[in-house]
């Protein structure tokens, strides 16, 4: 009997040595008459036990990690003899808390498949989605998207149905398109980049279903040019799946056509906001166009396009496949479906934890999370990446819905989630949300372009000590011009990290707990 | 040789190549740039105006494009890249202190290159820095030093 061994090849778990593992089983096969069949897949998302091998035995795969390339004989050895005392077994996969307790629609094969097997694939439920989306009218296609409830997961939140509608009913367009937005630049977040990676069928089966849908025949994706990796397996998934016949002038047979084109970015963050990346799309600088006209009317070469993020667009095939009604029955309020929240920064249990919306803050930071990597008591996480607001301590119990989190001041963004511990200096922080405006700012308007270089200057007076309250004032103002008069969210939020550091933690900017400057105006000088 | 003042022998035909492989489509421009630079490591003016000749578009778009997006450089570049990630998730788990570190190791040593990048999507493995193109993860003061030799050595070795 041939044992099978699972060894990431995600780009993540490959950081941390999981290539090395996989050389070393490799060679170990070479030596004696050793029977293993080694399989590269994509990460279960549990970062802190990368890389994780996993053992194919009779009760289920069997989970050992983190594991070295100097651990591999002895894994090799406890394999043979079924002894699950080895220091590093940590029982079977399927069983780890972490993993158990989530509900994974769009990351249900990550880990578990050869993500550029098509067989694996649809043995796993692959194409089921697109095969009902043939058999059923555009419309209603259109249709089911809007009743499941999804809403856009690249930051806005905005609802699916709505713009799938609109790109539909542009009639007199001689071609429209299908945008994939890969750009994923916010930190504490990489569910993009291990769906792409771990499980590339998935995304392009949903970008040929909202093809259908809306009738175009020509899908991009924007992939950042820092995810190279996946940018090679979205190529090979496509080749595989043109040879397949569901890419190309024919999708399974059927009378439509569709082709998808990946295309990589060049290092700027701004070309996450879909007006810059259309124009990155047609080989000019990234930047934002002046909205109307949105991109479902006039987008790509003044085409009719729609414009998703990679979660949006792979949530669409198990909806087709399994129905509006079983999505929708997952979530809460007006938030439907699963989100994948990816646990990052000083986190013990770092990774991705894909569930119903509706978990509190808290639920993900220590149920899942196990708190600070350090150990060091909390001091807040910031929600939606570095646009998205501070949260602390007493706001944890917050559910995560887009809705709850908006009467906050909150916002879920992509779903990311970093945490600090308590040496963090929030004054730092949001003179870090500055300073990255000022960098990554495609320069258009005034507010974001120069407020972001103000900003980050105020703050350095403020941390150095001087004039604490005018600083504040002039901040406070700042903000205000920021949010109202820049063209996109790029300047427009930028003060919301800014605003909740300074109203969570006033003592960090010189300020007593009530927001009240301190005698002297000056006590942060005095304290540091 | 990749890291010479002027375009090598032959760039011409190389670039004229590239394009071609995109139809000569202006739209494909940062393809383009991204395979020209892969072959050249930059892409230096001469180049530029190749490029727009090839795909029939003005050398201030070919320049402005190049001067808007971090990825493409008309200079060359040193050997060794070292990246340091500075984006949030970095920071929570030390990444400013390793900034230092990586310059450090550039002081006299004109072949390795430091720059600050704003994420890499490793965040759950924070700090994360790439050298040379490869990521690492959970990376400590000792181990970058230690990556970086590494890559250093095999630089001078290939120059
Ligand atoms: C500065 C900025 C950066 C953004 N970056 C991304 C990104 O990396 N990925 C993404 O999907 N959306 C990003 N967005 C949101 C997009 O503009 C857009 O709302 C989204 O791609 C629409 O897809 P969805 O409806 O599926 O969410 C960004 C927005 C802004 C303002
Ligand atoms: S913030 Fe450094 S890898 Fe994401």
């Amino acid at each position: 009997m041939r044992t099978r061994i699972f060894v990431p090849g995600d780009s993540g778990a490959v950081s941390v040595g999981a290539d090395r593992v996989a050389a070393a089983f490799i060679e170990l096969a070479k030596t004696g008459d050793k029977k293993i069949d080694l399989v590269r897949t994509g990460s279960r998302g549990m970062y802190w036990l990368e890389p994780l091998v996993e053992v194919e035995t009779p009760e289920g795969r069997l989970a050992y990690g983190p594991v070295t390339a100097q651990d591999v004989a002895s894994v090799w050895e406890a394999t043979l003899t079924g002894d699950t005392g080895h220091s590093l077994c940590l029982g079977l996969v399927d069983k780890i808390e972490f993993l158990k307790k989530q509900n994974r629609v769009m990351f249900s094969r990550l880990g578990i498949i050869d993500p550029l097997n098509i067989d694996d694939y649809q043995a796993h439920g692959g194409l089921e989605g697109l095969k009902k989306a043939l058999s059923t009218s555009p419309d209603d296609i259109v249709e089911a998207v809007a009743e499941s409830g999804l809403r856009g997961r690249g930051g806005a939140g905005f609802p699916a149905g709505i713009k799938w509608r609109t790109v539909a009913a542009q009639d007199a367009a001689e071609q429209k398109y299908i945008c994939c937005n890969a750009d994923e630049g916010d930190s504490g977040t990489f569910a993009d980049r291990m769906l792409m990676e771990g499980d590339p069928f998935l995304l392009l089966e949903g970008m040929i279903i909202a093809g259908l849908a809306v009738g175009a025949t020509h899908g991009l994706i924007y992939v950042r040019s820092e995810y190279p990796a996946a940018t090679k397996s979205l190529k090979m998934a496509i080749d595989i799946l043109r040879d397949a016949g569901w890419l190309g002038e024919t999708v399974g047979g059927s009378k439509h056509a569709f082709d998808i084109t990946v295309r990589r970015g060049a290092g700027s963050y701004v070309c996450g906001e879909e007006s810059a990346m259309l124009e990155s799309l047609e080989g000019k600088r990234g930047e934002v166009r002046a909205k109307p006209p949105i991109p479902a009317i006039s987008g790509l070469f003044g085409q009719p396009t729609l414009v998703h993020n990679v979660l949006t667009l792979a949530s669409v095939p198990t909806i087709l496949a399994d129905g509006a009604g079983a999505y929708k029955a997952l979530g809460t309020g007006r938030s439907r479906g699963t989100q994948a929240f990816q646990l990052a920064g000083n986190v013990k249990h770092g990774g991705l934890v894909e569930v119903a919306f509706g978990l509190t803050i808290r639920e993900l930071i220590e149920d899942f999370g196990g708190g600070t990597a350090s150990g060091k008591p909390f001091k807040c996480a910031q929600l939606g990446g570095p646009l998205g607001a501070y949260v602390d301590e007493g706001m944890l119990d917050l559910p995560m819905d887009y809705e709850a989190l908006a009467g906050a001041g909150a916002m879920l963004g992509h779903g990311g989630i970093v945490v600090f511990d308590e040496n963090t200096d929030m004054a730092e922080m949001a003179r870090f949300a500055f300073e990255f405006c000022a960098i990554e700012s495609c320069g258009k308007c005034t507010p974001c372009r120069i407020g972001a270089v103000r900003g980050r200057e105020l703050m350095d007076k403020l941390i150095a000590g001087k004039d604490i309250d005018s600083c504040l004032t002039l901040i406070k103002d700042l903000c205000e011009v920021m949010e109202e008069g820049s063209m996109c969210a790029m300047g427009g939020l930028t003060p919301l990290p800014v605003k909740s550091a300074i109203k969570l933690f006033p003592a960090d900017f010189g300020l007593a707990p009530d927001g009240v400057m301190k005698e002297g105006a000056n006590a942060r000088a005095q304290a540091t | 040789m990749k890291n010479s003042i002027d375009a090598p022998y032959g760039a011409p035909d190389k670039v004229r190549k590239i394009c071609l492989r995109y139809a000569n489509r202006g739209s494909d421009l940062i393809e383009v740039l991204h395979d020209v630079q892969a072959v050249l490591g930059f892409v230096d003016e001469t180049t530029q105006k190749e490029i727009a000749e090839a795909l029939n578009i003005t050398r201030a778009e070919v320049h402005g494009v190049i001067s808007f997006y971090d990825d493409f450089r008309s200079e060359a570049a040193p050997g060794t890249i070292v990246r340091v990630c500075r984006g949030e998730a970095c920071q929570s788990m030390g990444a400013e202190n390793l900034l230092p570190v990586a310059e450090e190791l550039t002081k006299g040593r004109p072949r390795i290159g430091v720059e600050a990048v704003y994420c890499l999507g490793n965040c759950a493995l924070a700090p994360a820095v790439t050298v040379g193109g490869t990521l690492h993860g959970r990376v400590e003061k000792d181990h970058l030093v230690a990556i970086v030799e590494h890559a250093a050595l095999a630089d001078e070795a290939s120059e």
